[in-house]
């Protein structure tokens, strides 16, 4: 009878602490959402203020429908790359498998926000791409990558490839190469036995990519702050503004949930149709 | 996309098919010399952060522009008001979160790894939230709630908040780790008259105890990198990424630079033993 309560002490200490600094916050962020009121005019007040759901959902669409459409972009972009490189790594890395997916995580030992600025430099206005083509005549001067949504955009995928690559990389490696083999011994071309075999079982994989990229890009705010400009703000800026500037909880709770439930909506879904395994698999896999 | 199914196998790997002979064409090329293009352009922003902490900049404000060479930023780490305390807090707040969440994840692993329990799928999808959350959701929500407890904002919140996103990575390390465990081990040291906890401390503990290292390691790289949460519960401290996102809209010395490659180094470092600590324990 004691055995069947070891997991429980096990988890116990653990679970209070999620309990209050992950579950609780959550539950917390949306009665903020609902309060009213000032923090001049005497503080805010729990009132069931749903107005503010609809004022955040009137005045900020653009920045939500911004941050959704680079968000998909980012993703699309993101496996586009991260697929052919796993795939190779994963088939033909050999021995050097391991070494090679360090190789990809390596460059994000550095703090996101210093591997950011470096592109900020990189990306500059006379920086080392742009300053030789305007030197030579084939820009004009004025041509920036900055401050535009491509650079944004290319900011976000950059540092978000790993949690696309990771998923996709534990998916490919589990996949027997003898299957392939079969199917090329029923005569499947390389190009069928990749579509027909290789890239069915590698599914799970591209939606666990697809869940671990989209839905923190759709939340970002570093990259549209240092690489973006007035024309590139995301719903995370806003957040973050109202939230540490104009000390507005409950309007920026209230956006802050709108992404909480987008996320849940996803990951249930996700969750109830491949389960959790895939995405714990690539989390534990950068260890 | 074509090129995915392109490449040609090396003969011996497999045993060829004897109609589908491994054609030696270019074309066998694209996929390593396309991930060799990956991994450079991945490592780019490092190599432009390790080049610029060289860089002989007027006024000290780093920019874009390569000066020339000096090694003044490495001789004056802490030579900056401001960003030398910032460095310190911020070595101060990981290692303590990451020695906290390894071990509060360390046993939530063993419990996933090793159990079956009611309430099993309940907490596995709480590990699943806890790692696809966005930062933001999780940093607003955290100082939702420290305003409103009236908790004052400061190191503590941000280590109790850095234990809290990390306790998922280290518990999902351990728990694979744990699975991939032979269980007869321990039973064999419980036939031997071990007790279960001496079997777990003799046995068990030392075969995770990579995956510890490991979980430690990716818990120390998150509490260190983190920009998002911390921003929001950090209050009037900073750490060393929230001084230089204040910091770049003025202009930066090179010595962030410099501490940028510090920290760069030390994590590979940390990370070659890490897998040879896990080499290790395969061969054994």
């Amino acid at each position: 009878m004691r055995r069947k309560l070891v997991p429980y002490y096990l988890l116990s200490p653990g679970g209070l602490f999620l309990l209050v600094f992950f579950l609780i916050p959550l539950g917390i962020m949306v009665y903020t959402s609902l309060e009213s009121g000032g923090l001049l005019s005497g503080g805010f007040r729990f009132s069931w203020a749903f107005e503010n759901y609809t004022n955040v959902l009137g005045q900020y669409r653009v920045q939500f429908v911004r941050s959704l459409v680079y968000s998909i972009i980012v993703t699309v972009v993101a496996l586009l790359l991260a697929y052919p490189m796993t795939y190779w790594i994963a088939f033909y890395g050999g021995k050097w498998k391991t070494s090679l997916l360090l190789l990809i995580l390596v460059p994000f030992f550095v703090s996101f926000v210093i591997r950011t600025i470096q592109w900020k430099f990189i990306l500059g206005d006379f920086g080392p791409i742009l300053g030789p083509l305007k030197n030579i005549g084939l820009l004009p001067d004025s041509f920036r990558i900055l401050a535009t949504p491509f650079a944004v955009v290319a900011g976000i995928t950059y540092n978000f490839l790993p949690f696309t690559a990771l998923p996709l990389y534990v998916a490919l490696e589990r996949i027997d190469e003898r299957l392939i083999e079969a199917a090329k011994d029923l005569y499947a071309s390389r190009w069928e036995a990749f579509r027909r075999v290789v890239w069915p079982l590698s599914l799970p994989g591209v939606f666990a990519a697809f869940l671990l990229t989209f839905v923190p890009a759709t939340g970002d705010y570093v990259n549209a702050s240092l690489l973006g400009g007035p024309g590139t703000t995301m719903i995370g800026n806003i957040i973050q503004v109202k939230f540490l500037t104009e000390l507005d909880y409950p309007e920026a709770a209230a956006l802050s949930v709108i992404l909480m439930v987008v996320m849940l909506l996803l990951a249930t879904v996700y969750a109830r149709i491949l389960g959790t395994e895939d995405v714990q698999r690539a989390a534990g896999a950068t260890a | 996309m074509s090129a995915v199914a392109a490449p040609a196998r090396t003969p011996g790997e497999l045993t060829p098919a004897p109609l589908n002979r491994p054609r030696r064409r270019w074309t066998r090329f694209i996929l390593p010399m396309y991930t060799i293009a990956m991994i450079v352009y991945l490592a780019s922003p490092i190599f432009v952060m390790i080049l610029y902490s060289f860089n002989d900049v007027p006024l000290d404000r780093q920019n874009a522009h390569f000066w020339g060479f000096t090694t003044d930023w490495w001789k004056n780490i802490l030579g900056i008001p401001g960003l030398g305390d910032a460095f310190k807090n911020s070595l101060r707040i990981a290692p303590i979160s990451a020695a906290i969440a390894t071990a509060l994840g360390a046993l939530f692993g063993l419990a996933l790894g090793r159990y079956r329990f009611r309430g099993l799928r309940l907490v596995d999808f709480v590990i699943f939230l806890a790692i696809a959350v966005p930062e933001i959701v999780l940093g607003s929500s955290l100082l939702s709630m420290f305003v409103l407890a009236g908790v004052p904002l400061g190191l503590t919140t941000i280590i109790l908040s850095h234990i809290g996103f990390s306790i998922a990575f280290v518990a999902v390390t351990v728990r694979a780790r744990v699975q991939g465990l032979d269980r007869n081990l321990e039973d064999a040291a419980q036939d031997l008259f071990a007790s279960p906890i001496a079997a777990f401390f003799k046995v068990t503990l030392p075969l995770i105890a990579p995956a510890l290292l490991a979980g430690f390691l990716l818990a120390f790289v998150l509490s260190l990198d983190d920009f998002v949460i911390t921003n929001f519960v950090a209050g009037p401290k900073t750490t060393f990424p929230l001084w230089v996102y204040g910091a770049q809209k003025i202009g930066f010395p090179p010595t962030v630079n410099v501490m940028g490659t510090i920290l760069f180094t030390a994590g590979v470092m940390a990370a070659a033993v890490s897998v040879l600590a896990q080499r290790r324990r395969s061969s054994l």
